[in-house]
């Protein structure tokens, strides 16, 4: 009998279709000369390979959180058939199932060893107000707290040195590949990856994952015995939720697009290519949609959602489900309302394109709408939409946090950048103040947003059709 | 023609100047040599012409004069020396004050030179300020002298106008006169006429010419068109790939060009060899700047070719009086008389006609309004009847705006017909019957104007050639067109491979080859060819004529070609019809109308083609097509008409037969 019950989350399954599609486009863009053209123009760009580094580590951290499954409880006394636990976990929570247990009674600092709040305990010599010793954050250090700061610095020593060692090893693994590849020496090979003389940038490569090895491995060997991030109000582990957060936002992010993006290339080509009554009755719409203030049209749209979600708890079996669903309206929501700025970028671009005389040549032959718009519109509008793409994931990154911190965006109970950065509005306000958890937030999102910005540019650029 | 002054002082010396172009490999910075070891001297109010194809560097040498290359572009060698000066070792801030003061630019495209939302009066106010100081009152009065002395009249209103209220010649009238602004010694013109219709570019030429006899200014003037070198020129340097080839004066050049690319510019010309004769097109194209040869950089092309080209670089050596050439065998072409061959093309006499287009109106409607109502119509064709011929070629011509391009594509069912009728062989096409439209898109095909715009980017030339296969039931799948495909290209004088690459690898030249492979993959028998040439360089203009001629015979193909070009016509057509502002004002055999033409307009029209045999007397029209959606009462014509009459202002003539199978839209022959 399987230890775990496998579920499947319709967010998942989005996240997961939307990988295929992109190893999909990866296989049609390898076969496509020009499409390949741009992209290995974009692999040799230095910059854009070391946060495309960064974007892969936090896209497999987002993948492994959406991997569901369901725990078998140990059978009750007297009890027959398998219950599987209501608490649906990610396979990230399985591999941090340390950080989500050793939960503390409330705020501790990041490495603490004691709450961040004096109590009153009853000692022997009676009751003392005193910064009580956390259950978990240095438990290994016993009475002795001094301790602490010299075993943080061996561990966190350790951490790098074991760091540096695995990438040493994955740059000479990589040198020697390529060496192999090339026909070359490994000397020259080092020296090619160091010049970014290669046809991938290498150098980009290593650089990123170097930084990625030196900060989180030791963070990593850390967080078995501390807190790193601090905890949050109700003692739970800030790291772990930063973690969690990742998929949120991966979710906003990405299956926001695929509400929006055919909504915008099948509305924009229409409006550019027809013009007419169709135009109108797109331009109109877009434009209507584009006058009503953003966050009042998601605000009215989630209330409505909720009220329904609310009254009909029968179509969840966990709490999992609700909160997935609610993220999901959310992302249609969000797609609803941001598909206008894309479908007027591609009317402008069809405009110009069908007066192009090699449409002009095709209509001549009398071939069919459909197929011009198919075989000489969508391909020459493609780098508009590529680019699109990657731009308005970061927007919709923060939208979420946004929203989340006026209280329209996901479940309460789901882990998100925003809901972190709600509940720093209260920390702020406390004495003494509570950051940990505001700026853990702030920096995963400022470098998910950053890399997700500085790759949108080198694609942008990679794909200027000037260059081609 | 003004005369030099004598003095032999020259006022710009341009010598050794190397230009590269910097590139930015993968971890390696290269320099791609532009433009090599140039030299030549420019006396005070002289017109040196720099002529030669696209990309031979004329423009990228101007440019460096006013030390005003992109970024990419550096000096790598060289001396400028403009009144003793070296610019090229002047600091910026010196520069500044040379440019404008010292020598003045004008540009390619007037329409894009000036800035649209500054007033005229503002944009001449502002070279006034830097260089003279004038201010207030005294700039403006400068400003309404130097409109008044580029043409333009009432210039105190005008000053107060913004460029889009003024018509192209207009602007770059107003271009001209920035340029003046400051009274340089220089004047360097990159094409200034090329944007312009032929009459509006006479005029600016005639102006051009008058200010530099008033002024004593020196002009360098860089053009492509061999016409207008020998209108205004007095020494001619010819560039090939980033080289001076050859420098003389104008009628040494004219009367004995002595470098071989020179002479094949001349023979490439439609308008050097008799009609009926085959052009003498060079093979192939101007080397890329990365491939380019060591030796003798015209050595692959050229037809006195010796192995010591092939092998050792020309250098510069004097012929004739002060000329220069870079040849090994410099001189006159031997023996190039007997080579030509006279081919006269079977071309069968007036025939059954294929096509009757009769009182064609295309109309589009100007809407106005919240509620997009139609408050007028612009004529942009308007009761043309046309008779197209199997085996014989139509020219239609016309300046830009009077709707050639509009009857060509009113017949491919590109735009809808407002009135008018179709007659194939004899039988009246129906509109509204969809089987009958497509069967007559399969009869007519279309070449259109630009070969970098007409071929998909993103397609494979052999899917471009089958999409018209397909999608008329030609060819039932891909596999059973690629031999069709592969034919084709032959046709064309292009390899089957070209079938699986895409169209940024082809040169100018090819890709308008591949445009009318894919017209023809239909076997239509009416070729529309709208300006096929007016892209292409010269020689490569002459590839595709012979190409278009020699299909034409084969094939038995009617061909419609719009064109604004008359030695094209002359060349290539049988029957010419004239336009002006949707209307056909003239029509007959084209040995007739251009030897004696009838109206006064296609009389002006041929006038102001700049000719390579000299100078002849230019009727000069005044003013620029009117818009066609508010045509002048009467004859369209009668504002710019010379010898229009009372009646010409009041009704629109009708069209009569003249002897000879010519008709005619005008009074004089009533």
């Amino acid at each position: 009998m399987m230890p775990f019950q496998p579920v499947l989350l319709w967010s998942d399954l989005l996240l997961w279709l939307l990988l295929a599609c992109a190893i999909g486009l990866g296989i049609v863009s390898a076969r496509t000369p020009h499409l390949r053209r741009a992209w290995s123009r974009l692999g040799r760009n230095g910059v854009a390979m070391a946060v495309a580094t960064l974007l892969t580590a936090f896209l497999l951290v987002g993948l492994l959180d959406s991997l569901h499954y369901r725990e078998r409880l140990p059978p009750a006394p007297g009890q027959t058939g398998t219950v599987y636990g209501v608490e649906v976990l990610s396979v990230l929570d399985g591999l941090l199932t340390h950080l989500r247990s050793r939960n503390e009674k409330t705020y501790s600092a990041p490495f603490a060893t004691r709450l961040y709040a004096k109590e009153s305990m009853e000692t022997p010599a009676g009751t003392v107000r005193d910064y009580p010793r956390l259950k978990h954050g240095g438990a290994h250090l016993g009475d002795d707290e001094t301790k602490r700061d010299a075993d943080v610095m061996q561990r966190a020593f350790a951490g790098k040195v074991q760091a540096f060692l695995i990438w040493l090893g994955l740059a000479g693994g990589l040198a020697a590949l390529l060496a192999r590849r090339q026909g070359c020496s490994h000397q020259e090979a080092w020296r090619a990856i160091w010049r970014g003389e290669t046809a991938i940038a290498w150098r980009g490569v290593l650089l990123a994952l170097g930084g990625l090895l030196l900060v989180f491995l030791p963070l990593a060997l850390l967080a078995g015995d501390y807190h790193v991030f601090g905890t949050d109000k109700v003692g739970q582990d800030v790291f772990y939720q930063v973690l969690k957060s990742i998929r949120t936002a991966l979710v906003i992010g990405l299956v926001t697009t695929l509400v929006t993006l055919p909504l915008a290339v099948v509305l924009g080509i229409v409006a550019g290519y027809f013009r007419g009554w169709a135009d109108d009755v797109i331009q109109y719409i877009y434009t209507v949609l584009n006058s009503i203030p953003g966050v009042l049209l998601i605000a009215a749209a989630v209330l409505m959602m909720q009220v329904v979600i609310d009254t009909r708890p029968q179509w969840f079996a966990t709490a999992a489900e609700r909160a997935d669903l609610r993220l999901l309206a959310l992302c249609v929501i969000l797609g609803m309302t941001s598909w206008t700025g894309l479908a007027r970028l591609l009317r402008g671009e069809t405009l110009k394109l069908r007066e192009l005389e090699y449409i002009q040549a095709a209509r001549a032959f009398g071939v069919s709408s459909g197929r011009i718009i198919g075989r000489h519109i969508l391909p020459n509008l493609m780098h508009i939409v590529v680019i699109a793409l990657v731009m308005d994931f970061s927007s919709l990154v923060l939208a979420e946090a946004v929203l989340s911190y006026v209280g329209i965006g996901v479940d309460p109970t789901m882990i998100s950048f925003g809901t972190m950065i709600n509940n720093a509005r209260m920390e702020l306000g406390r004495e003494p103040v509570v950051w940990w958890s505001l700026a853990a937030a702030f920096v995963f999102m400022f470098v998910l947003v950053l890399s997700a910005n500085l790759f949108a540019d080198a694609v942008r650029d990679a794909f200027d059709p000037r260059l081609d | 023609m003004p005369s030099i002054p004598a003095s032999t002082e020259p006022l710009l010396s341009v010598r050794g100047l190397s230009l590269a172009i910097q590139k930015a490999g993968p971890g390696e910075q290269r320099r791609v040599p532009a433009v090599t070891d140039l030299g030549f001297d420019l006396l005070p109010g002289e017109t040196l012409a720099l002529v030669g194809e696209s990309g031979c560097g004329k423009s990228l040498t101007a440019q460096a004069l006013m030390r005003l290359l992109p970024g990419a572009i550096r000096v790598t060698g060289g001396a400028v020396h403009f009144q003793g000066q070296n610019l090229l070792a002047l600091p910026e801030a010196a520069m500044r004050d040379l440019r404008g003061r010292g020598m003045a630019m004008i540009f390619q495209e007037p329409a894009t030179s000036l800035n649209p939302v500054l007033t005229v009066g503002c944009q001449i106010g502002e070279v006034l300020a830097r260089h003279g100081g004038l201010q207030g009152r005294a700039a403006r009065e400068r400003a309404e002298q130097l409109l008044r002395q580029v043409g333009i009249a009432d210039p105190a209103r005008r000053l107060d106008e913004y460029p889009f209220q003024f018509s192209g010649g207009m602007k770059q009238r107003v271009m001209i006169a920035i340029a003046l602004a400051a009274d340089p010694q220089l004047l360097i013109a990159d094409e200034p006429t090329t944007a312009l219709d032929v009459t509006v570019q006479s005029q600016i030429l005639d102006l051009l010419q008058q200010i530099q006899a008033e002024r004593g200014m020196a002009m360098l003037l860089i053009t492509h068109d061999l016409g207008i070198v020998a209108r205004m020129a007095h020494r001619v340097g010819v560039m090939y790939a980033g080289q001076l080839v050859e420098l003389a004066s104008r009628e040494a050049f004219f009367r004995a060009p002595g470098h071989p690319y020179s002479q094949a510019l001349f023979a490439a010309l439609p308008e050097a060899v008799g009609r009926g004769q085959r052009l003498k097109a060079l093979a192939g194209q101007v080397p890329a700047l990365e491939a380019m040869p060591a030796a003798c950089r015209f050595a692959d092309r050229c037809e006195r070719r010796q192995p010591v080209c092939c092998n050792e670089a020309p250098g510069l050596t004097a012929q004739g009086q002060g000329g220069l050439v870079r040849c090994h065998f410099p001189g006159p072409q031997a023996g190039a008389a007997a080579e030509v061959k006279l081919v006269e093309p079977r071309v069968p006499a007036a025939a059954a006609p294929l096509l009757q287009i009769e009182q064609l109106q295309v109309h589009f409607p100007i809407r106005k309004g919240f509620l997009q109502r139609v408050c007028g119509q612009v004529r942009a064709v308007d009761g043309v009847n046309l008779s197209l011929t199997p085996g014989r070629t139509l020219a239609l011509v016309g300046e830009s705006g009077c709707g050639k391009t509009t009857v060509g594509k009113a017949l491919m069912q590109l735009l809808p017909r407002t009135g008018g009728s179709l007659h194939w062989q004899g039988a009246v096409i129906d509109d509204a019957d969809k089987g009958q439209r497509r069967a007559l898109r399969r009869k007519m095909q279309m070449v259109f104007q630009d070969p970098f715009a007409s071929l998909n980017p993103r397609m494979m030339v052999g899917d471009i050639l089958l999409e018209g296969m397909l999608a008329l039931g030609v060819a039932d799948s891909a596999e059973s067109g690629r031999g069709a495909c592969i034919a084709l290209l032959e046709q064309v004088g292009l390899k089957a491979e070209a079938l699986g690459r895409f169209p940024h690898e082809f040169s100018g030249g090819q890709r308008q080859r591949i445009a009318i492979a894919r017209a023809l993959a239909v076997s239509p028998e009416l070729l529309i060819c709208d300006e096929p040439t007016s892209a292409l360089d010269v020689s490569v203009q002459a590839q595709i004529l012979n190409l278009l001629r020699d299909l034409q015979a084969e094939l038995q193909m009617a061909y419609l070609f719009i064109t604004h070009n008359f030695a094209v016509v002359e060349y290539l057509a049988q029957e010419v019809a004239v336009m002006y502002l949707g209307r056909v004002v003239e029509q007959g055999p084209v040995e007739r109308v251009l030897a004696a033409p009838a109206h006064p307009y296609t009389e002006a029209l041929l006038s102001a083609v700049p000719r390579i045999e000299g100078t002849r007397q230019v009727i000069r029209l005044q003013g620029e097509t009117p818009s066609p959606a508010r045509p002048p009462q009467g004859c369209h014509f009668h504002p710019r008409c010379p010898k229009a009459m009372e009646l010409c202002r009041r009704d629109y003539p009708e069209t009569r037969e003249l002897p000879g199978g010519r008709q005619v839209a005008c009074h004089l022959h009533g």
